[in-house]
This record gives structure tokens, C-alpha cells and sequence, in this order.
């Protein structure tokens, strides 16, 4: 397939690219451009992290589990594109000089692009920018010092304004494309090729997709990127509830979210790292039907209702309903994730997410509560969890357990007990199924002491 | 003088702009081949068919080799010639390379690699420290045992006993860059190979080995690894071994990288151990007697285990003096990977042992932990060690073995003197003389408010139902020299060209902490140029032979002094020169200037004046470390030349529900001598504990029951993220010079600051002990279901 795309500044023109070339070995092996890295080939260390540009801003992105038809129309700038043309260095780079932010250097142009990203976008929450670039040598303190440093320095003008082709020249259908590559830009060229095609493979942002591709040698067959269906893209206001199209990035979720339940703005930002955010969708979290994703627990816990589309038809249903078993989902061939809908509601929802390192990890269990009370009685209970089962499971028990008795701790300690009916965890690499039953069960008490005003969060506690 | 000045990464510039060069980013000729390895899915076993014409007939392949391909014996082995290149009938590990895929692309030999179709005989594999004892597969006939005093005896009527046990997880290494490896064939079928190693001339001597030829045919250049951390001791040599045969094959240059799924699979990590303990002591938690045991898991082959399980005993006293004390230690064989060196090499999980008797001991008597820790302190002491020539003995050495790895066989027989009256010594018989552990704990105490802090968290906590904090202050000393004792040895290649520039050379690498930096400052201190006159150039066995791994925290103090001494030799010929040409024997070098009386001329006037005067301007530097000398196997003599100490205090938070925790706040005083470079020193501080705090936490390595490791790529191995470190992180230098006489009178910075760790892990055992009154009995690493399942043994 054809690709175009500017790189540091010029335009790149690629024929006959297979879709499915990441960027990072594009950059590396076609173009020569060594300076992003391979630490991981799969997202989780941010060694290629690059800087992708499009109308929608600039942000960081995996090199690794990016696919070339992802940048499309957009400007790319990799750690050789951050000094000024007159060969100055970005603030960012002094400043990893000047503290010391270097040891090996290998991690190092994954951070020097994440931070200069953040730079660009007046970002100083440097943790959690920096959540997805693993370093092994500092102990993070000296790159941590070079990102304060850096934050007050004006952002260099080759930076600003980046242009990037809006490539309006393709409409619908395949334009241009191998007949067995989609690129399209409304979602009814979607539905339209999807019903004809059910056995595609639609790719959203790819973080997981990309894996089976790097990981797993996986033939795709015939693939759409819908990255480019804007329709598909953003949060309405519907009235009682908010839509949110199935192409949301995880980043533009947690940036909705996060003033109306602040505790799943919480745990979004533990969900993956920015990069993975910038590109995963809500849509694909969903559709991918994992029992440890993030974001189902705690939309079913909001109550959420998901929007499927094939061809012309459409229909909606509980999210929860959408997952049957493990490995499968409520979805007919050629159907697809068009949107989910939250209904607007106080919050009492908590979202704890548990996992051996605190940023950038699958949860061992996710639990997602939302408890209303009237008075002191409870009236009802949503309460879902993640990797509790072979899907996002409600914990039906524990719930009708709650409803109707009275916000003690008595009451918690018996959907606690009650609990033990909704789950049969297993054991794997992240947890122990014993562990993940009791943990399951403390949410329920943490719940409550949250709730009373009690301290139960470490990442709110200092020295 | 650039010594002791806080000048950044000699490459900094080109890591933020992504030019520095790693072996994959070396442009290589468009005939490049790249290769992969076939793995075994099966523990152990015998191969009875390997069909790999898939592997043949997949697209970009261009040979695939057996170990029945190989003309000569390619071993891999740093040690006991047990790791054939490829499986030959038997299959030890999952993940054991089977066959070897030649092809046009990395993506074509990953891909084909995974075509092959082969049958194993399954048998049931050893994969636990429990059932390597039951099935007694071990290295070495059987424990073995280091003794000072009569523990035995004394144990039974000690005040206070308690035994226990802790279980020590392994750690990967996680350098952010993979092996990797590229051969370019040369003339005559020589080879030059690039490999990101810690250990050149081991790769040489394993690539000649693997194709038949002298040492001399193979040059290896190393300029920088992106990580080491023991990672790239022994375990390079396999993609080493694998372009050159590959290269000597086609003809072709060949590369090979592990992709990272594949390096946590193939290769080794630290070994896991467990350790169990009967301890005697007083009222005041004084240890009067102590027995360890130690258990070690090797993995399938020998590698480093030996002198990693010895260096693990040999820290099993860590900064604490003890008359009467059994050390046995146990190095078993299992189908795991080869467990190899991990910075600390042993040591960290020794020091683990002991930090866990204080704690029990603490808890048992209710006493402050660091009380216990400081009634047990050996005495501060500090006197030069006296300037004996050794380590010359004779060694039953071969030619064809790999002399200079840590894992040689060979041992000398040591001549020990007495130790001097009335100095403390190790459990080894070493005397303690340089010791600063307690003036450094007083002033760590003193600068992290640990008293006053230690009472406010028990405040806390009695008001908080969920969350506990706790603190804990631990020691460190840590023995510098390797000891396999003619390893301590280093050599240097120095040229002053004629415009007054240097080309700097030495046998160390650089994998990021700073050696070759430190070095360069050595050396335009002993020219007094300015740094820039000085050029690092990589590591190459066709400059400096014969050298010794970068380990053990040796790099600097070996290599600082053989460049210090080549550095010397030419100057001292300038300077002589000078002294004809002026007829004045005061000659001054500094500031990028020569003095000699009232005259005046550039350091490049001299280096001209000098050639003019048909003056040699290159030399090489030698450096043996003196004062050591070690009997392995009695357990007795001086390995360490000197010891490293520091302490940390951490502060943890735990929930009580989940077991989830938190480090808030550390303090960091550390004994680095007369730093050479205190930004690069306290960069290995920083990172050091960061590493050593993710050991002990989050970093959880997971087999099945077939001896798969589960953890194998970073979505389900989790080293610490920025948001990991302390929110609070105060490090400072002890700075005060190290008393033995090493290069500037630095110390070694490498490997100690890892286990100013093991504070976290204390002190989530104190936070544990806020949950109850029972001993928790915290296990490492302690993942929050770790500090779960020890709150619940906390119920009485």
C-alpha cells in the first residue's frame, strides 16, 4: 500500500509498504535511523517511543507496535528531528546532560522524545508521563530533575506549529490501497467492507494487535485501520448520558472522565502508559473481550450500554452482556464496537485496580464499585470486576448481599462472605487465585472505609 | 584537574540525540545475514527427532545449523565446558537453543525459528530448590562450608535462639538493550566481531574455541552496552559463537540479537536462594552464634555459580562482626536457565540473609531493629592495610581454558599470615581494618531524623485502621576484588599523538557507569590536560589482551590504575626529554601546559618536542591489585583488597487489604572514598537501590510447573517505573578516602549501593509488624501478595 507521511521535516512517500511494517523497524532498517530503539517490541518499555503530530496535537507513541498506515497524513519526529535546525539542543536534551539523566543511554531517546512531548504540551505531571519509558540504570531521580528543569524553557520554535498532510484525497473504499487493506475514513465505509469481509481484522490503535504481529508472526489477512474515521472518534453529550465513539482514545477518556469520576480518572491513568493511552481505544478494549482489561469493569459498574453496528444494522445492549466466556463475546461476524454509552450519574464509584507495580500493569483484579445509599440503607449495587473470571464479571452475591441493608461494616464483611459464590479465580503469573479472592473481598471493605473517610489509598500518603 | 569533578557521561551528548552507536545500530554491509535460535519447549530430555524442513523452505532462510553442523566444540560455557551452542541429544531448560536459523532479515530468522519441529523424550525436570535436594543434583560433590569459632558449641547456650528461613527470588537483568552480537569475517578466515559484553576477551577466546582458530585471529571491540549488570558476563558468548560459525559458514557478516521474550528465556538471571538461619544472642539481640545455610539455584549449567554461591558466603556476615558462625552453602542444578551474575554477584542474597536475622531478632526481643543492627556493628577501624606483593602464586593453568573468567577452575593454594591481635575478623579469617559503619550509620540517623520519624509512624499507625507505615536503617559493606585473585588485573593502551592529543585504551567496558569517563579524568589528570584532549576509544582485544571481565565493581579501581601507569611511563619520558632540553629537573604538567623552570610550552609543544626527539609517546599500563590472597575452598585469607560501605533508611507505606506498598522516602549515605567523579557516583547510588528495591518488591520471576518461565517479557515482569522510586530520595557521599591505596584513593561504586535495597524490604517487614503481633515473616521479593500473606501471619 501507498503511505505518505513527514518524517523530522520531510516528506516521506512510501509505495507498495506491507501494512503491517512497524514504524520502528521502518525507521531502523529502511531509513537508517537508529536512534529510536528496540527494548521490548511490545510497548512496554518506550525505548521507540516517537512523536506523532496530527490535527488533534502531538503526542507520544510505541515505534514498536505502530503500524505505517497509523501515520498516515501525520508528521513523525524522532529523536534525530528534536534539535533546532541550527543544531542546538532541545531543552530537554541539556538538561539530560546537565543532570546526569544518561547512563547506558539506550532508554534514553524513548524518554527525550516522551519529555519533549510533554514539554511541547506544557505537561509537568512527570510520573505519569514518563510511566511508559522503563530505565534500568538511574533510578529515575536525575531524569526526573532534568524534566523540572527543562519544564520552564519556552518550547523551540522548530517545534511549534508542526505541519502535517490532513489528507482529505481519500475518500471511502480502499484509495489507492491494496484490495486487502481498508483505510476508511467514515465508519460506513467500515460497516459496508466489514459485512462483506467478516473475517478482517479491524485495527484501532494496535497496542494489542500489534503484538500478534511482533509476538506471534500472525497472518492479518485483510485488515481496515480505522484510525482515520473521525465519526467513530470523541465524546457527546446525549443528555442522561454521554456517547463515547468506539475510536476514543484511552487518553481522551480519562481527560472526560476524570472531573465526574475521579476514581476512574484514577485508574485510567494507571492503564497502560501515555503512549499506550495515546493509541489504545475504548472500542478495542472492549472488543478485544479480555477478562483483564480496565475499562469494562468500571463502565460496568457505571451501567454502561454498548452500540454494535453490521452493515446497516444496529443494536445495543449491557455491556456485561457483551461478554458470554472467555474468548467470546456477543458479537456477530462483520459486527463491530461503534460506541458505548455511560449514563450520567452521582458519583460513588471506586475503582481499584491491583497490580504487582503500581503504573504501567495488567491488574491482577480490577474491582469497580458503585454504591448508592439512601440514608444509611443501600439501594443498589454495581460491582464489577476484572481478572476475577474468564470475562469482566459482575458480582452478582455480593451485590444482592448489599441491597438493602444498612452502610456498616457488617454489612460489607457479609457480601464479603457472599462474595465467594460470584468467583473462581484462577492462578497465574500475576497472582494466585487465593490472593485474588481475598483481595477481591477487601475491596468490598476498602469500599467502605473510603467512603467513611478513612486513609486507604498509598499513593495518597507521604513521608 | 578533572578528577573528582562531576562531569556528565562522556556520551551524554550522543545518547539525547540518539547517535550513540549499540551493536544493532552499527551500519553493516546489504549482504548481512541474520540469525535466531530454535528453543526447546520441553525442561529436559532427549531429543529423538528434530525435523526442521519448514525452517529450511521458509522464505529469506539461508541455512540452518545442528549441533551436528558445528566443525569444532562450540561452548559457551565461562566456565566447566557444560553449555554446547546448541543442544546435542540432551535438552536441559526450557528455552535451551536447539538449532540455529541463518536468514536475510531478523524477522525471517525469528519467524523460521519458530517452524521447527521437534520431539523430546520428556523426563521429569528439577526445577525447585526442594527437589534439587531430594534428587541431590548439585555443583560440586556436596555444601560446602566456611566456620569461624565453634558455633555448634556455643548456639545451645545462647540466651535467646530462633530459627527461620527466608526465600530469595532471582531478578532479571532487564539492560534495555538485548544481546547482541555481529561478526564480520576478515581476511584468512579471522573474525572480527562487535558484542555488547562486559567481557571481551572471554567472547574472543569462546569465538577461536567455536572455529578452530588461535586467540590472535579474533579481535573483539566492545564500545558500549546499553545495560550490563552482569547480564553480559557469560551470556553474550552464545550470539558471539553463533555469528562467527554462521560468518565462518557463508561467508557473510552475520548478526544476532535476542528479541526480549527470547533473551528472558535463553538467558540467565540472579540466582534465587533460600537461606535458612539458627541464631544464638543476648538480651541485647547480640549475636553469639549463628548458622546459615545457604541454597542456591544454579539453573542447568555451572556458569558463574560457584564463586557467585562463594561471594554470597562470603557476605553472609554483611557489616556485622561474628565470633562463631557456620556458613554451608548448597549449589544446586535444576532445568532452569543458567543462573549467572547479577551486580552483587552472591552478595546481595548473603546480606538478605543476615538483614533477616536482625529483624527476626529484633522482633523476638521487641527491640528498635537498628539497635539490634548496631550492637552487632564490626568496630570502626581505620588503618592502611599493609603493602604486600601476592598473588603471584604458581596456578595450574591451561592454556585452552578460559583463564580469565570468573568461573576458571584453578585455584591457588594461599599462604596466609595470622591475622594482627586485637582486629575483628570476617567469618573468612579476613581483618575488618578499614571499618566506618558506625560513624556512617550516626550520621545517616542524625540527617534522615530516623528516631524522631521512627516514633511518629508509630503514631501513625495507631490511628490508622488500613494502612501502616514502617522504616527501617541497614548497613552495607561489601568486598572489592575479585575473588578468583589473578583476575585483579588490568591493562591499559595509551598514545599522546603529536599535536598533543591522547588516545585512551583500556581493557574495561563501558555498559553506563561512567568507567570509561572516570578513566579519561584519570588520564588528563595525569597529563593536566583538559578532558576534551583525551579520546575514549571502544574496548578491543587487539589493543589490551587478556583482560578480565568489567564485574565485580572492578572496572575503575583496575583499570583507573593501569591507565594511571601508562599515563605515568609517558610522562615521565616527556618529562626526562624536558629536563635535557632545559637542563632543569622541576617539570610541572597542568592546564593543558608543561613547566620546567621559567619556561612555558603547551602540552602539544612538549608532545612535538618530545617526537622531534625520536621519544617513544605510547604506552602500555599494567595494574595488579596487591594484599590479596584466597583459599576458596578453606574458606580463609583476604579475597577483598578493601570493602565499600554505606547505609540507607527507607520509609514504606502497606495496605493492610491488599498488601500494596509504597517507598516514600529513602536516605542514602554512601562510602564511595575519594570519588573520582561524584554525579557518576551518585548516579550508581540512585540506580543501584532502585535496582535492588525492585528485586525485592516487584520483581517476581514465575515458572509453571514445567519449568516455563512465565515472566518473560516487561507486561509481565515488572523492574520499577519512574513513579517507583522515592518521593522523597536524599543520597549523599561518605566521601572520605579510601584507605587502601587505589587510584586516587576512590572506591569501587559498581555493585554495593544494590543492596541499600534491602532497606525497602525491612522496612516493609517493620510496616508488617505494625499489623500484628506475631513475626510476619516477610519473603522477598515482596510483591503486595507477599506483604499480604505476612500481615495475615501476623494474627496471633
Amino acid at each position: 500500500m501507498d503511505i505518505t507521511f513527514l518524517l523530522n521535516g520531510e516528506p516521506v512517500s512510501l509505495t507498495d509498504v506491507s501494512p503491517t511494517t512497524t514504524l520502528l523497524d521502518w525507521l531502523r532498517e529502511a531509513r537508517g535511523l537508529t536512534g529510536t530503539k528496540e527494548g521490548c517490541n511490545e510497548g512496554d518499555c518506550g525505548a521507540c517511543t516517537v512523536m506523532i503530530t496530527d490535527e488533534a496535537g502531538s503526542r507520544a507513541l510505541n515505534g514498536c507496535i505502530l503500524f505505517l498506515p497509523q501515520v498516515q497524513g501525520c508528521h513523525v519526529t524522532t529523536v534525530e528531528g528534536l534539535r533546532a535546525p541550527d543544531g542546538s539542543l532541545h531543552p530537554v536534551q541539556r538538561a539530560m546532560i546537565d543532570h546526569h539523566g544518561s547512563q547506558c543511554g539506550f532508554c534514553t531517546p524513548g524518554f527525550v522524545v516522551s519529555m519533549v512531548c510533554a514539554h511541547l504540551n506544557g505537561a509537568r505531571d512527570h510520573d505519569t508521563q514518563l510511566a511508559g519509558n522503563l530505565c534500568r540504570c538511574t533510578g529515575y531521580a536525575p531524569i526526573i530533575r532534568a524534566a523540572e528543569a527543562a519544564s520552564a524553557a519556552p518550547v523551540p520554535v522548530h517545534l511549534e506549529n508542526l505541519s502535517f498532510h490532513c489528507s482529505e484525497n481519500t475518500t471511502g473504499g480502499s484509495g489507492g490501497l491494496a484490495p486487502r487493506v481498508l483505510h476508511p475514513t467514515h465508519s460506513d465505509d467500515l460497516a459496508r467492507w466489514y459485512a462483506a469481509n467478516p473475517q478482517a481484522t479491524l485495527i484501532a490503535g494496535a497496542t494489542d494487535v500489534g503484538l500478534w504481529v511482533t509476538k506471534q508472526f500472525r497472518d492479518l489477512g485483510q485488515v481496515a485501520f480505522l484510525n482515520r474515521c473521525a465519526d467513530l472518534r470523541g465524546i457527546t453529550d446525549a443528555g442522561d448520558h454521554w456517547r463515547v465513539g468506539a475510536m476514543t482514545s484511552l487518553t481522551a477518556l480519562e481527560a472526560h472522565i476524570a472531573p465526574h469520576h475521579p476514581s476512574l480518572g484514577t485508574m485510567l491513568r494507571r492503564y497502560g502508559s501515555v503512549q499506550v493511552r495515546n493509541a489504545a481505544t475504548i472500542g478495542g478494549n472492549i472488543a478485544n473481550g479480555s477478562p483483564i482489561g480496565d475499562g469494562p469493569p468500571a463502565l460496568i459498574a457505571l451501567g454502561a450500554t454498548l452500540h454494535l453496528r453490521r452493515g446497516d444494522t444496529r443494536r445495543s445492549l449491557p455491556l456485561e452482556d457483551f461478554f458470554i466466556a472467555y474468548g467470546k463475546q456477543d458479537r456477530t461476524p462483520g459486527e463491530f464496537v461503534e460506541a458505548i454509552s455511560i449514563p450520567k450519574l452521582p458519583d460513588t464509584l471506586r475503582c481499584y485496580k491491583l497490580s504487582k507495580r503500581f503504573d504501567q500493569d495488567i491488574s491482577a483484579v480490577c474491582g469497580c464499585l458503585s454504591i448508592t445509599r439512601q440514608g444509611q440503607t443501600i439501594t443498589s449495587a454495581r460491582i464489577a470486576f476484572g481478572g476475577m473470571a474468564g470475562t469482566p464479571k459482575r458480582a452478582d452475591a455480593a451485590e444482592a448481599a448489599l441491597e438493602g441493608a444498612p452502610f456498616t461494616a457488617d454489612s460489607f464483611h457479609s457480601a464479603m462472605a457472599a462474595m465467594a459464590e460470584d468467583f473462581e479465580p484462577l492462578s497465574d503469573m500475576r497472582a494466585s487465585a487465593g490472593y485474588r479472592m481475598q483481595t477481591a473481598q477487601n475491596m468490598l471493605l476498602r469500599y467502605f472505609h473510603d467512603l467513611s473517610g478513612q486513609t486507604t489509598d498509598v499513593s495518597k500518603v507521604s513521608a | 584537574m578533572s578528577i573528582a569533578r562531576p562531569l556528565p557521561h562522556d556520551a551524554a551528548h550522543l545518547h539525547v540525540t540518539g547517535a550513540a552507536r549499540y551493536v544493532d545500530d552499527i551500519p553493516v554491509p546489504g549482504n548481512t545475514l541474520h540469525l535466531a535460535f530454535g528453543l526447546s519447549q520441553t525442561a529436559a530430555g532427549r531429543i529423538t527427532t528434530m525435523d526442521l524442513d519448514a525452517v529450511r523452505q521458509a522464505p529469506g532462510v539461508v541455512a540452518v545449523l545442528t549441533a551436528e553442523d558445528l566443525p569444532f566444540e562450540a561452548d559457551c560455557s565461562p566456565s566447566n565446558h557444560d553449555e554446547p551452542l546448541l543442544a546435542a541429544g540432551t535438552v536441559h531448560y526450557v528455552g535451551q537453543p536447539l538449532f540455529l536459523v541463518v536468514a536475510t532479515s531478523h524477522l525471517a530468522a525469528r519467524r523460521a525459528a519458530r517452524l521447527g519441529k521437534v520431539d523430546i523424550a520428556a523426563e521429569k525436570p528439577v526445577l525447585s530448590i526442594a527437589e534439587a535436594l531430594a534428587a541431590n543434583t548439585r555443583f560440586e560433590d556436596g555444601p560446602r562450608i566456611y566456620r569461624k569459632g565453634e558455633p555448634e558449641a556455643v548456639l545451645p547456650s545462647a540466651a535467646h535462639r530462633l530459627s527461620g528461613s527466608i526465600d530469595i527470588g532471582g531478578q532479571e537483568h532487564f539492560y534495555l538493550e538485548g544481546q547482541a552480537a555481529l561478526a564480520l569475517p576478515q581476511d584468512d578466515g579471522d573474525m572480527l566481531i562487535h558484542s555488547s559484553t562486559q567481557h571481551p576477551t572471554e567472547i574472543q577466546h569462546k569465538v577461536a574455541h567455536a572455529i578452530g582458530k588461535p586467540m590472535h585471529a579474533v579481535r573483539v571491540e566492545t564500545r558500549r552496552m546499553g545495560g550490563g549488570f552482569g547480564g553480559k558476563e557469560s551470556q553474550g558468548n552464545a550470539l558471539a559463537i553463533a555469528c562467527a560459525l554462521a560468518a565462518r559458514q557463508t561467508g557473510r557478516p552475520c548478526k544476532m540479537r535476542y528479541d526480549r521474550d527470547d533473551d528472558m528465556i535463553v538467558t540467565g538471571k540472579r540466582h534465587d536462594f533460600r537461606i535458612d538461619y539458627d541464631v544464638g544472642f543476648d538480651d541485647a539481640g547480640r549475636i553469639v552464634a549463628l548458622d546459615f545455610t545457604q541454597y542456591a539455584r544454579c539453573g542447568w549449567a555451572m556458569d558463574l555459580s560457584l564463586p557467585v554461591a562463594d561471594r554470597a558466603m562470603l557476605h553472609a556476615d554483611n557489616a556485622y562482626h561474628l565470633d562463631h558462625i557456620r556458613i554451608t552453602s548448597h549449589r544446586l542444578r535444576t532445568n532452569t536457565q543458567s543462573a549467572t551474575a547479577f551486580r552483587g554477584f552472591g552478595g546481595p542474597q548473603g546480606m538478605v540473609g543476615i538483614e533477616k536475622v536482625m529483624d527476626h531478632i529484633a522482633h523476638a526481643r521487641g527491640l528498635d531493629p537498628l539497635a539490634v543492627r548496631r550492637v552487632n556493628y564490626y568496630a570502626d577501624h581505620v588503618a592502611p592495610p599493609p603493602e604486600v606483593e601476592t598473588g603471584s602464586a604458581a596456578v595450574t593453568a591451561s592454556p585452552a581454558e578460559d583463564n580469565t573468567s570468573r568461573g576458571a577452575q584453578p585455584v591457588p593454594a594461599a599462604t596466609l599470615p595470622a591475622p594482627p591481635e586485637g582486629v575483628q575478623t570476617t567469618p573468612y579469617h579476613q581483618p575488618v581494618t578499614d571499618c566506618v559503619i558506625n560513624a556512617l550509620t550516626d550520621r545517616l540517623a542524625a540527617s534522615c531524623d530516623y528516631d524522631a520519624r521512627r516514633a511518629a509512624i508509630a503514631a501513625w499507625n495507631a490511628d490508622q485502621p488500613i494502612l501502616k507505615r514502617g522504616i527501617a536503617l541497614t548497613p552495607v559493606k561489601f568486598g572489592i576484588s575479585f575473588t578468583l585473585t589473578h583476575l585483579n588485573q588490568a591493562g591499559a593502551l595509551v598514545h599522546v599523538y603529536q599535536d598533543g592529543s591522547i588516545h585512551l585504551n583500556h581493557g574495561g567496558t563501558e555498559m553506563g557507569q561512567g568507567l570509561f569517563q572516570k578513566v579519561a579524568q584519570v588520564a588528563a589528570s595525569r597529563f593536566g590536560v583538559p578532558l576534551e584532549a583525551v579520546k575514549i576509544t571502544a574496548t578491543d582485544t587487539g589493543k589490551v589482551p587478556n583482560t578480565s571481565a568489567t564485574a565485580a565493581s572492578s572496572g575503575s579501581d583496575l583499570n583507573g590504575m593501569a591507565v594511571q601507569n601508562a599515563c605515568d611511563e609517558i610522562r615521565e619520558r616527556i618529562r626526562a626529554h624536558l629536563a635535557e632540553r632545559y637542563q632543569i629537573t622541576e617539570i610541572s604538567f597542568a592546564g593543558g601546559k608543561v613547566r620546567a623552570g621559567g619556561e612555558q610550552i603547551s602540552f602539544a609543544e612538549a608532545a612535538a618536542s618530545a617526537y622531534q626527539a625520536r621519544v617513544s609517546l605510547s604506552a602500555t599500563g599494567f595494574y595488579k591489585t596487591p594484599d590479596i590472597e584466597w583459599d576458596r575452598i578453606r574458606g580463609r585469607g583476604r579475597p577483598f583488597y578493601y570493602f565499600a560501605y554505606g547505609a540507607a533508611c527507607t520509609e514504606v507505606v502497606i495496605d493492610r487489604l491488599t498488601g500494596e506498598n509504597r517507598i516514600l522516602r529513602t536516605d542514602i549515605l554512601h562510602d564511595a572514598g575519594a570519588s573520582l567523579n561524584p554525579a557518576i557516583d551518585i548516579g550508581q547510588i540512585e540506580g543501584g537501590y532502585v535496582q535492588g528495591a525492585g528485586w525485592l518488591t516487584t520483581e517476581e520471576l514465575v515458572w509453571d510447573d514445567h519449568g516455563a518461565l512465565k515472566t518473560h517479557a516487561p507486561s509481565t515482569y515488572k523492574i520499577p517505573a519512574c513513579g517507583d522510586r522515592p518521593e522523597v530520595f536524599n543520597v549523599a557521599l561518605w566521601d572520605q578516602p579510601n584507605p587502601a591505596r587505589t587510584v586516587y584513593r576512590s572506591k569501587a561504586v559498581g555493585e554495593p549501593p544494590l543492596m541499600l535495597g534491602i532497606s525497602a524490604l525491612m522496612a516493609l517487614s517493620d510496616a508488617v509488624g505494625a499489623c500484628g503481633p506475631a513475626y510476619g515473616d516477610l519473603q522477598a521479593p515482596a510483591t503486595a501478595e507477599q506483604v499480604l500473606a505476612a500481615v495475615e501471619r501476623t494474627r496471633a
